[in-house]
This record gives C-alpha cells, sequence and structure tokens, in this order.
C-alpha cells in the first residue's frame, strides 16, 4: 500500500517539478497545453477575468441550455457549478433546484475573489461546455457525471478508477464525501471491485446496479490520452481525471498533482508494487501509445 | 532523484542535533546552567570588617581583596561603610579596596563583603614574569646554621616542591637541631622560612587564607606558604608541609605586600566574618555569565521584557514539533496547518481550562454569526474584515460579562490571536457548509486535541527552563522536524484506513 507520507516524499516531492504545478492547479492552463498535446478538453465557451467582465455572462449565457462555470485554481471539486437546463428565466442546476442569474453572478464574484481557490489568491473563473455523460456510464451514477481517474506515473497508466456520485456523495464525485469507487482493470477497462466509504459493496447504493459489469468503452483511447498528459505537463506523478462524453468521447476533465490514495481501496490493491516495477524499467518507452500499451499488458488483472 | 542524495542530508541532521546536543553539554558544564530547574549551590559570603580610630582629618583605608582565589570564583564583591567614598582598584597583581573621607572621628567600622562559588576548576592567574628571589644578608654564625639547614635539604630534594617539604620538616621543633634552634624564635618562623627558600633560589611568599566555617564570626586570617615551582605558585602549610589548598580554605591575600593600611586612623584591625548560602543553581549562572564574558551566548543579558518574549517565542518550536509529529506520524486532520499551535500559545497564557472555554465560546459565537454573513454574500476580504471585528467584539464582550460576573478567567480572552480565531471561524463555516458538520467536528476536535497536547508539552516547566536556557536545543528540534519531514511510513491513522483493504490480500 502507497501510504500518504511515502506519497508525499517519494513520489510526489521526487517526481512533481514545483514549476509545473501552476500547470495542473489553474484548470485554464491546463485545457491549453493539453490542447497541444492533442488531448481534447470541455469546449471553452468563456472565461471571467475581471469583476465587470460579468455583465457580459449573462449575454453569453442567454441561448445556452447547458454549462458548467468552474474556478480555475479550484480544488476538490469545490465551485463548481452545473447548469444543466433553463426553466423560464431560471437556471436548473444539476442537483434539479433553480436558481436566478444573480446567483450565478454572485457565484461568480466569489471565485474571482479567490473563494474557492487554493491559497484563497485571486482566481478566474471559466465556463465550460456541459459534459454529456455516456448513457452507458451515466446510468450507474446518482446525478452528476461519472468520472474515471487514472494515475500516470512517469507516462505510464498504472491505476484507474470510476467514481460515481451518490446522494451521500451529494452529486460530487468525491470519495472521502461518499462517493462510490470502482477500480478498472488497466489491461481492459472492466470494473474490479467498488468501495463506498472505504467499505467494499457490489451495489450503487441509489440506482442499485450491480457495479460489478462495468465496461468502459474505448478504453485503450482513454490510456493513451492519460499517458500523453505526461509530455504535456511534465509531472511524473499525477492524477489525470477523464470523462466520456457522449458526443465527443473521452475529454479531459482535470489533472491534479497530489492524486489521492483512495483508488488503491476502490481497486483492492496497494499501488506500491506498480510503481516500483515502473522504476526499475530500465528502458523506458517513448511514446505514449508504447506505455499505455506496456501498462495495459504488465497491469492487467488475471 | 535517488536514494544517494538522502546521505548528505542524514549527515547534516545528525550533525545538527549532536551540535545541539553538545553545545547544551558543554553550556552546562562551563556555565554551570543546570538541566533541571530547582537545583541549589552553595556560596560562600565573607565579610571583612575593618575597625580603626581615626584621628580628625582625613582617612584613606587600602583592604587587598582577593583576586583569584584557587578553588573558588568571585560572584559579587561590594562594601557598606557610610559616608565614605569606595572603589576597587587594580594594581600589578594585587586588588584592593579603597574607602575615603575628608572629615573623619572617632571609632569607625567599614564592611567589605563578597560571595565566593567553590569550583574546584578554579585557578589562580600564572604570573607572567619569574618572580625575584632577593638575597638576605645574615650574621655569623646565622649565615653558616641557614647554610648547612639548605644543603641538608638539598641533599635530600630534587624539586622545589621536595626542597620545602624538607626545609619545613628540618624546621619543625621535634626536629631541630643546634642549627635551627639557633634560628628559630616564636614569631619569625614563617619569614625565616621565606628568606631561606629565596636565599636558595626558590622564589617564596606568605599567602594569607580564610578557614570557611559556617556562620563564623571574627575570624583571623591564617599565613602560608607559596612558593614559585618555575610555573605557578604552590601553597604549602608551613606548619605540616602539606602542599595544596584545602576545599575550604580561601586565599584572600596571595603576593600583596599588607593586608590592611590606613592612613590617618590608628588601632587597625581587620576580622572576618562567614555565612555558607545556597543559591539556585540558575540564578547563579545568570550572575556568572555577565562577567566571564560568555553571556552573548544567552539571553541572560537582554532587557526582561525580552526576555519574557524570548521565553515564549522559544517554546514555539516544541509545538512546531508537536504538530508535525501529530501529523506526519500520527495522522491527526487539524484546521489550519499551525492554528494548533497558536492555540496553544494561548492557552499557555490563560491556562487551560479557562482557554478551552473562552476559545470555544468565541469560535461557537463566530460561526453563528458566520451564518448571517454568509446569507449576506460578501466579497471573501470583506467578509473576513467584518469577522475580525466581530471576533474583538465577542471577545470584549466575554471579558466585560465574565469580569461583572466576577470571572477574571473572563479577560483572558484578550490572550488569542484575534486574526487567527477569524481564519478558524471562515475556514470552519466553509468546511461545515461543504463537508457538513461531521467534518468540522472532525477537524474541530482534532485541532483541539493537537493544541492541548502542544499546551500540555509547552507548559511543563522543564520545557520552558531547557528551551530558555539551552536555546541550542532547538537545532535537536530541528533536527528531529526535519527527519519527521522523510519519514514515509504510515501515519497511524492510516493503519484504520486502511484496514479494509486485508479482505483484498
Amino acid at each position: 500500500m502507497l501510504n500518504m507520507n511515502r506519497r508525499n516524499v517519494d513520489y510526489i516531492a521526487r517526481y512533481n517539478e514545483r514549476s509545473s504545478y501552476p500547470l495542473v492547479d489553474n484548470k485554464l492552463k491546463t485545457k491549453l497545453v493539453v490542447a497541444e498535446y492533442g488531448v481534447k478538453t470541455p469546449k471553452l465557451l468563456q472565461v471571467v477575468h475581471q469583476q465587470h467582465e460579468i455583465s457580459h455572462f449573462r449575454e453569453m449565457a442567454e441561448d445556452l441550455a447547458g454549462f458548467a462555470i468552474k474556478p480555475a485554481k479550484g480544488s476538490g471539486g469545490k465551485g463548481i457549478t452545473v447548469i444543466t437546463g433553463r426553466d423560464g428565466e431560471e437556471y436548473v442546476k444539476a442537483s434539479g433546484s433553480r436558481v436566478d442569474s444573480s446567483f450565478l453572478e454572485r457565484h461568480l464574484t466569489n471565485i474571482l475573489a479567490g473563494l474557492y481557490s487554493l491559497a484563497g489568491t485571486p482566481d478566474v473563473a471559466i465556463v465550460e461546455n456541459l459534459v454529456e455523460s455516456a448513457p452507458s456510464l451515466a446510468k450507474y451514477s446518482h446525478q452528476g457525471v461519472p468520472d474515471i481517474r487514472i494515475i500516470v506515473f512517469q507516462g505510464y497508466p498504472v491505476m484507474a478508477m470510476l467514481r460515481l456520485a451518490t446522494t451521500a456523495s451529494d452529486g460530487k464525485a468525491n470519495l472521502h464525501q461518499g462517493a462510490v469507487g470502482v477500480g478498472l482493470d488497466i489491461g481492459s477497462g472492466r470494473g474490479l471491485n467498488a468501495v463506498q466509504f472505504n467499505r467494499p459493496i457490489t451495489l450503487h447504493p441509489d440506482t442499485g446496479l450491480a457495479l460489478e459489469n462495468i465496461q468502459i468503452e474505448a478504453w485503450d483511447e482513454m490510456l493513451e490520452m492519460a499517458s500523453r498528459c505526461y509530455e504535456a505537463t511534465g509531472l511524473g506523478y499525477m492524477g489525470v481525471d477523464l470523462v466520456v462524453d457522449a458526443n465527443e468521447g473521452p475529454l479531459l476533465l482535470e489533472l491534479n498533482a497530489r492524486p489521492g490514495l483512495a483508488i488503491q481501496m476502490a481497486n483492492g490493491r496497494g499501488l506500491l508494487p506498480r510503481l516500483r516495477a515502473i522504476e526499475s524499467l530500465k528502458r523506458p518507452h517513448f511514446t505514449p501509445l508504447e506505455r499505455s500499451r506496456f501498462a495495459m499488458e504488465t497491469f492487467a488483472s488475471s | 532523484m535517488t536514494t544517494r542524495s538522502r546521505l548528505p542530508f542524514y549527515i547534516a541532521v545528525f550533525l545538527l542535533i549532536s551540535a545541539g546536543i553538545s553545545l547544551a553539554v558543554w553550556r552546562h558544564i562551563e556555565l554551570g546552567i543546570p538541566w533541571l530547574t530547582g537545583e541549589q549551590r552553595p556560596v560562600w559570603m565573607v565579610e571583612a570588617r575593618i575597625d580603626f580610630d581615626a584621628g580628625d582629618g582625613s582617612v584613606l583605608a587600602s583592604l587587598n581583596i582577593p583576586e583569584q582565589p584557587p578553588g573558588f570564583r568571585i560572584l559579587t564583591e561590594q562594601a557598606a561603610s557610610p559616608g565614605y567614598g569606595f572603589s576597587i582598584i587594580d594594581s600589578s597583581g594585587s586588588r584592593r579596596a579603597e574607602w575615603s573621607k575628608r572629615e573623619v572621628s572617632g571609632p569607625q567600622t567599614l564592611y567589605f563583603k563578597a560571595q565566593f562559588i567553590p569550583d574546584p576548576n578554579a585557578q589562580s592567574e600564572i604570573p607572567a614574569r619569574k618572580p625575584k628571589t632577593p638575597n638576605t644578608f645574615w650574621e655569623e654564625p646565622e649565615a653558616t646554621a641557614v647554610q648547612e639547614i639548605l644543603e641538608q635539604a638539598k641533599a635530600r630534594s630534587s624539586t622545589p616542591e621536595s626542597m620545602t617539604r624538607e626545609l619545613i620538616r628540618l624546621m619543625q621543633p621535634d626536629t631541630r637541631t643546634q642549627n635551627t634552634t639557633l634560628l628559630v624564635s616564636e614569631d619569625n618562623y614563617l619569614n625565616l622560612l621565606v628568606d631561606m627558600l629565596n636565599h636558595s633560589g626558590i622564589a617564596a611568599r606568605i599567602a594569607d587564607g580564610l578557614r570557611l566555617e559556617d556562620a563564623r564570626r571574627r575570624q583571623q586570617l591564617m599565613p602560608y606558604l607559596q612558593i614559585y615551582n618555575g610555573e605557578r605558585w604552590l601553597t604549602f602549610n608551613p606548619k605540616t608541609a602539606e602542599q595544596g589548598v584545602p576545599d575550604d580554605l580561601l586565599l584572600w591575600r596571595q603576593g600583596s605586600a599588607s593586608l590592611l593600611d590606613v592612613v590617618g586612623g590608628e588601632n587597625s584591625e581587620v576580622s572576618f566574618s562567614m555565612l555558607r548560602q545556597t543559591v539556585p543553581a540558575l540564578q547563579l549562572a545568570t550572575m556568572e555569565s555577565a562577567s566571564n564574558g560568555l553571556g552573548f551566548l544567552s539571553f541572560y543579558e537582554l532587557p526582561i521584557e525580552e526576555q519574557s518574549m524570548f521565553r515564549m517565542l522559544l517554546l514555539l518550536p516544541l509545538g512546531a514539533l508537536m504538530v508535525a509529529f501529530m501529523r506526519i506520524v500520527i495522522g491527526i486532520r487539524t484546521s489550519g496547518t499551525f492554528m494548533p499551535v497558536l492555540i496553544a500559545v494561548a492557552f499557555v497564557q490563560t491556562t487551560l481550562i479557562p482557554g478551552l472555554i473562552a476559545f470555544l465560546s468565541v469560535v461557537s459565537i463566530g460561526l453563528l454569526m458566520r451564518g448571517y454573513l454568509s446569507s449576506l454574500n460578501l466579497l471573501l476580504v470583506s467578509r473576513i474584515s467584518a469577522l475580525i471585528i466581530l471576533v474583538i467584539f465577542i471577545t470584549a464582550g466575554l471579558s466585560i460579562i465574565g469580569y461583572q460576573m466576577g470571572f477574571n478567567t473572563g479577560m483572558t480572552v484578550t490572550f488569542f490571536p484575534m486574526v487567527i480565531i477569524a481564519w478558524t471561524i471562515e475556514r470552519m463555516s466553509i468546511l461545515w457548509e461543504e463537508e457538513g458538520a461531521h467534518e468540522v467536528m472532525v477537524q474541530g476536535a482534532g485541532s483541539l486535541f493537537v493544541a492541548i497536547c502542544a499546551y500540555l508539552l509547552m507548559s511543563a516547566p522543564l520545557a520552558s527552563h531547557l528551551t530558555f536556557n539551552f536555546p541550542e536545543l532547538h537545532l535537536v528540534i530541528l533536527g528531529l522536524i526535519l527527519l519527521m519531514g522523510q519519514y514515509t511510513g504510515y501515519k497511524l491513522s492510516e493503519l484504520r484506513r486502511f484496514t479494509p483493504m486485508k479482505a483484498y490480500d
């Protein structure tokens, strides 16, 4: 098992350049940099830098059905507001509650003031196209978009899990808030094992669907996408969060330079042996494709 | 990148820790700073009393005082003598206390007090030049007698020390021969001994010593023989030929011509009284450090106000160590990294229970008010600013209410850092909204637990004693914190977190 102290000292501090952190801590920068490496992200609709730009937001949002407002430097999903539709003048949030445009403007103001940013520093707000989850996965999740977390170590995808929101997690995909984590087989993209609150489960607590038979489509494409982020950021140890959009296929949501350890619980196995295996490679592979192929062969379960 | 780069780090940490410990040990030995609080050391208070009758006119009294008595260190010196001008004069190998007054008549009494610390390592200063050995001219038949005795002693000895011992033995009544009987009379014994030694080329002199016994009054100095062996002055008991200075012998006068000179008075005499006192070892070290030049290594010379501030500041590393330990090794979640330390510092000033009550009431009232603020949708900066002002109102209110109700402890709220409390409330409130009350409880309880642990550590009398008197021990703390920064093992809390994983093995 990889523990918190070893992750911080032996992996994050050793393999992650401090200078690369802004790339992943700022979603806007992430979007721009990975685009150069052919990694798709949700379409950027608007960036709000200044307080006075908020007034343009209303014009822009006028004819949009769904969008997501995110603080560029937010962490752990804080400050993300997802609007799924309109109801007259009001906006419908992902949770189903209705808010008016002044609520959204206040939210933007809060983001700019740095309420959700890591160190409380002033921030920018980005407005993105709404991700429509592929129905094959969406049915497993209570609200929210299920996302896939892949740990990429020196460009090799070493472990993956699917995160499903629940009522307990209030539509958020954070495991420590009660979301369900489903470990995924690196070799095939099939579900292995599921946990909620660190306890193994077999059925989704809200939808009641069996979690064993999950199969992620276009798995090898996603792995290659994830390992391509290594070239984009240079971070040796990171978490890559992907979603599968119904129309556009796999999209990168965000990168994380300090990915959590709960993925081990979801997979029911420790990260450490896999990290060691990569560290002991004498000749690393150079292209993302080679690396993801290697990982699929090496880390496949059974 | 590799394990190779860790070695210099461990060496550096080892150096830090060993430097800290060895500096502390050195200061303990050299300055006598005690490891524990409340250690006591004996100190001899010796008082010289000078009596004389002044004949109308001006008076100048000058008393020889010890400079570097072997086996003792001088702690304090003071004179008590109404109406006299007083100064200590350091001149060529002898220190003298001088009293002076223009118009004096009648019997006079002057006092000189000094405190001496027994210190087996204290040595007299080594003379820079070789002392002279004045030849004495004896008439016959004394000259022959002296010659014979000296030759007899020389034949049985090899060094100045053994020569002196032999000479003393030869001059004793039970071994006296015709020669010695001729020379020695009742009152010239010691002077004769000195003259003979000088004559034989060994520099010799008379020193006066004081035998220290608790609560003795009206003591007189006792003469001792000192010879120069080419390096230093050695002390002999002129009767027993015993070499060295006994532990309870304080050499008051060494190498000075006279003990007391009084100009303008008569019937002068000196007597000594002494008292054994005990002084806290720390106070002793403090008083000494100022005088021996090593004081700059410690905080004792700072103004008292700064000293008490440093006393507080130097406790902070202990709190930081506790937080590092709790977070890295135990894995307790706290809200704000070092908030617990600052709370613990406040606890040190308020004491635990009143501090705890005050802190909890300020934070909970603050959280209630924050609830209203959050419905106002203010910008972050102004919300925090408003919160700071509210926190000040709350503390002021609690102090006034507490005071009116007769609890002085209510006043202690003011020791809490307002800005920190405001931020704590803000964080807790956001945590409450985002993660729920459970997480607030976990982090709040964790913070308080760590703060209480840090408080218990910091409020231990030994802790404040060691951190203040041995500031170099902070190097050890630094080393430990650096080491913890390299700890890659499981946190205690992770053992519980990962327990379900056992199912898969």
